[in-house]
């Protein structure tokens, strides 16, 4: 039979959940950084300067095709060579955003392309200067189509935190190994981080596509 | 070559070309608008008239030649005695003299009737938000449809939608509109109240339209004069009872028995 032992589960929880607290900050900052250097990325792609575009476009294929592990370290270990250092967190944080800002900037990308071209020569036609076309016009209509992506990307960053226990941001992740290496029992903190993690990614999908939803119908994208 | 037809036209394009690669879509084209008059361009698919729209709303560059209005060139601005191709700001200043709706009308889909029609005044216009509203309405209520003015495009039929891109067009206060094929993708049983919005604009606006149309009785009821284009040229332009009743060009003549035998 398996050794699960509840008194020890219960004592290590506040542990535990104090280390979600961090995950789910760590998740929310690095979203966020994602979020802005995405669109940065994906609007440098489209502007007339072929220097520019081919750099942003370069970079995001450089991200995209190492491993955010590898990044990760990278940040925190070798930036410091060329006198940048970092805590954890800080590495951590830019790393993982710009890991996912990344893969957003293609979500945007597919979003913003999906915006049929008359609604460009529409704005053209009413005057609209290139600021308003794209902030009050095409962005409007490319968030709803790049939600699903947009919301794939926030449980996936969610996820991928752990990582950022390789650099010693204490998550839940790092949490737990030092728990199992305090006390040799593994079953009762993995099983619990586990679940934390269950418990947090469901709802946060359901919740997503729900948003979606709602977003379409106040946008008047739907009936 | 049509003759100049007034002092000062409205509009003018001088021998303007449009290609794409080797494809010449617009072929040295020459044509005057005057002030305040209503053009129908007709002629068969692929001879470049949704070309001519689309040139003078700066959509697409001209390849060659000088487009005008008002006498001042369109997408050229002069240079050391010559002309250049014009910059950003000369070519916001010249649209706003110029609006247009499109064949499949364009609206805004996340914003209401209302809204499109306010968007540009407010953004671009600098009207007050107040101001810009009590216009709108007045335009949607010319177009009828007032009481759908808190509608979203989808809620819409296509013949509301292409009205309310009609009166959002006419919001931005244009001198020149560009109306390319407004009733095409549209229901039979919608055409005619699209063509009502239509009939007598140009006289309660102080309009020079420019009308691309399949509907040739309306284009002879309503045009004061109809250009014929074919391959990218003119290839006829005159009164709408001499293009329809007597035309000079057999290609006139073969082009309008063919619409007229398909109904
Ligand atoms: N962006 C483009 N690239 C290549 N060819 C084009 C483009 N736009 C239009 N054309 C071609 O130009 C010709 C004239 O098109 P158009 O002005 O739309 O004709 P019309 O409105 O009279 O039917 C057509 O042969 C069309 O295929
Ligand atoms: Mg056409």
């Amino acid at each position: 039979m398996l050794d699960w032992r509840w008194d020890f589960a219960f004592e290590v929880l506040p542990r535990l959940l104090l280390a979600t607290l961090n995950t789910l900050m760590a998740a929310g900052l690095g979203y966020g950084i994602a979020l802005v250097v995405g669109l940065v990325f994906a609007l440098a792609q489209r502007t007339r300067y072929r220097l520019v575009t081919a750099i942003a476009r370069e970079s995001v294929e450089f991200i995209r095709s190492t491993p955010l592990v590898l990044q990760i370290f990278f940040v925190f270990y070798v930036f410091p060579q060329f006198g940048i250092r970092l805590s954890p967190w800080t590495a951590g944080m830019i790393a993982i955003g710009l890991h996912y800002a990344s893969y957003l900037s293609e979500v945007y990308r597919g979003g913003l392309e999906s915006v049929p071209r008359g609604q460009w020569e529409a704005c053209t036609a009413l005057n609209l200067g290139t600021a308003r076309t794209y902030f009050r016009i095409i962005v409007p209509q490319a968030l709803p189509p790049a939600l699903p992506g947009m919301g794939n990307y926030l449980v996936g960053i969610f996820k991928d935190t752990p990582m950022l226990s390789v650099i010693g941001v204490a998550e839940l992740m790092h949490t737990a190994n030092a728990i199992g290496s305090e006390s040799y029992r593994f079953l009762e903190t993995y099983t619990m981080v586990g679940l934390l993690f269950l418990l947090i990614s469901l709802p946060a999908a359901a919740g997503l596509r729900a948003f979606e939803a709602w977003v379409r119908r106040a946008f008047g994208l739907s009936r | 070559m049509p003759e100049p037809i007034a002092a000062q036209p409205k509009v003018r394009l001088d021998r303007v070309t449009k290609r794409y690669g080797d494809l010449v879509v617009l072929d040295q084209l020459s044509m005057d608008v005057a002030p305040n008059e209503m053009i129908s361009i007709i002629g068969p698919s692929g001879s470049g008239k949704t070309t001519i729209l689309r040139l003078l709303m700066t959509l697409e560059q001209v390849t060659d030649g000088i487009i005008s209005i008002d006498g001042e060139p369109l997408t050229h601005m002069p240079k050391n005695g010559g002309l250049a191709p014009a910059n950003r700001a000369h070519l916001r200043r010249m649209r706003t003299k110029i609006g247009m709706c499109f064949q499949h009308f364009n609206l805004f889909p996340h914003m209401t009737a209302l809204q499109n029609c306010i968007e540009g005044p407010i953004q671009v216009l600098g009207m007050s938000k107040v101001e810009a509203t009590a216009r709108a309405m007045d335009l949607l209520a010319m177009v009828g449809l007032e009481e759908k003015a808190g509608e979203h495009p989808v809620r819409l039929s296509g013949g509301q939608k292409q009205r309310v891109a009609i009166a959002r067009a006419l919001a931005m206060r244009p001198e020149v509109l560009l109306l390319d094929e407004v009733t095409s993708a549209l229901d039979p049983e919608v055409i005619g109240e699209v063509l009502q919005v239509i009939r007598g604009l140009n006289k309660k606006y102080d309009l020079t339209i420019l009308m691309v149309t399949h509907q040739m009785g309306f284009a002879k009821e309503i045009s004061d004069r109809v250009v014929f284009i074919y391959e990218g040229k003119v290839e006829e332009a005159g009164a709408p009872d001499q293009i329809f009743g007597d035309p000079t060009s057999e290609r006139t003549r073969q082009f309008l028995s063919a619409v007229l035998e398909a109904g």
